[in-house]
């Protein structure tokens, strides 16, 4: 259902870490984590085998190359493009991207004169299905802060420097509504496949904290 | 409640810092947090609001200076505390970092999440959406205020919107109302707008006069402007 997600290649299986050897001194919260660990599974509560299949979902199955996919395909197909942004729950449904933390979603388009930018000042809601788990400065305290704010300012921190005439829109998620951005097509990408125009789509381009890629110049 | 998790329009916390190639989780005991939540989760004795509650009742002090995986691990052990499925003992060992003493490989209870079951878990299609023919109390284009509410337990409503007004841009139909969820009083199902405060409205004039802040808000969080 789901396309493996090339943007990160921490691709362990199961919860041990490899990189912390066991003879390293732990630290509080990891002797924490592994005590409760040991009381929830000694109970029966917990099946390691399920927790392995959670964190496997979200480290090598379900990540931003989902809403990449999408949407390259928006681009793409205008009548695609319409069916999402009229009925985001449904057509990404029909794809198969929906679950938990997407199980209502809105497609927010950004154009020559608006920019839409996502946020969750409350707590870290994130469209799980198409972008995976948020990074950690998605559920940060500057970005939380500040987005609603200082919208152009985030931007700038990301190197994105929008004119004063597009309108910035901030969405701030404090419902179970997730929203995705549909990012703004670069010049000079006409007739381009599917697969060649979803690798310009970058995860913080579908977040609003920046844009899609522009394709290198043939060489 | 007005705590230190409704960070909206706070100053101080310094620039955004992204990090490069980032992966998914950056220790084990990540991991182990995220799946141990989401496959205590599974039992259902409590709901999201009220994980989102327990959360939010971490002192503000170390809210503020932990880590997002942290909140989640002091949430998970207030509800295993508050449901019963750990005892103050049991918990204060957690606290102190000391595994249990295991008798060998235990026996995973009926109704423990299996590897099997992920998929579909992962896959839920409804959670807040409601079916109950409830009329709404606002209509699209209308004028509207956020209610001046301080309520000492969950909450939606950010404290930045409070007491001023927007308009209703988009009604997204009927929803089961958090605050209620989150106290185990019902769903009170009530329909959820996306409601556009001007950025003027909300931080004054040195705002930007052009953009704008949608905050999606419950019927009982909203007044009419007459």
């Amino acid at each position: 259902m789901s396309e493996h997600d090339h943007d990160h290649d921490h691709h362990h299986h199961g919860i041990d870490d490899p990189a912390h050897p066991h003879n390293a001194p732990m630290t509080d919260v990891q002797l924490r984590v592994r005590a409760l660990q040991s009381l929830l599974t000694d109970k029966g509560l917990v099946d390691p085998a399920a927790l392995d299949a959670l964190v496997d979902t979200y480290e090598t199955k379900v990540g931003p190359r989902n809403g990449a996919q999408v949407v390259a395909k928006a681009w793409a197909d205008p009548a695609f493009k319409q069916r999402l942004l009229d009925d985001a729950t449904g057509t990404l449904a029909d794809l198969g991207f929906i679950g938990r933390q997407g199980e209502d979603m809105m497609v927010l388009e950004n154009t020559a004169s608006v920019h839409n930018l996502v946020v969750c000042t409350l707590c870290s809601c994130y469209p799980w299905p198409v972008l995976g788990l948020p990074p950690v400065w998605y559920k940060s305290a500057p970005y939380r802060s500040r987005a609603v704010i200082d919208p152009r300012g985030v931007l700038r921190d990301f190197g994105v420097e929008l004119p004063d005439d597009v309108e910035v829109r901030v969405w701030d998620s404090t419902a179970e509504l997730r929203y995705l951005v549909l990012p703004r097509r670069p010049d000079a990408t006409d007739g381009m496949p599917e697969d060649e125009l979803a690798a310009l789509v970058t995860r913080d381009s579908m977040i609003g904290t920046g844009l899609a890629r522009v394709p290198e110049a043939p060489r | 409640m007005n705590g230190a998790h409704d960070l909206g329009g706070m100053h101080g916390f310094g620039p955004v810092i992204v990090e490069p190639d980032e992966p998914v989780f950056h220790a084990a005991w990540e991991r182990q947090a995220f799946g141990l939540t989401l496959a205590m989760g599974a039992w259902r004795r409590w709901n999201l609001d009220m994980s989102r509650w327990a959360r939010e009742q971490m002192p503000p002090a170390t809210y503020l200076s932990t880590s997002y995986y942290e909140h989640w691990l002091f949430g998970l052990v207030r509800l295993l505390g508050e449901h019963g499925l750990a005892s103050p003992e049991e918990l204060a060992q957690v606290q102190r970092g000391e595994p249990t003493r295991s008798h060998g490989p235990a026996k995973v209870q009926d109704g423990a999440l299996r590897p099997e079951g992920v998929p579909a878990m992962l896959g839920n299609r409804r959670a807040a959406r409601m079916d109950d023919p409830v009329p709404p109390k606002f209509r699209v284009g209308q004028a509207v205020r956020a209610r001046n509410l301080h309520p000492q337990g969950h909450t939606r409503l950010p404290r930045y919107v409070r007491g001023r007004r927007g308009m209703i841009a988009i009604d997204h139909g009927v929803f089961l109302f958090p605050d209620a969820h989150a106290a185990g009083q019902g769903k009170q199902p009530q329909h959820v707008y996306s409601v556009r405060f001007a950025a003027q409205e909300l931080w004054g004039p040195d705002a930007s006069a052009r953009d704008s802040v949608y905050v999606d808000l419950w019927d009982d969080y909203l007044e009419a402007i007459l």
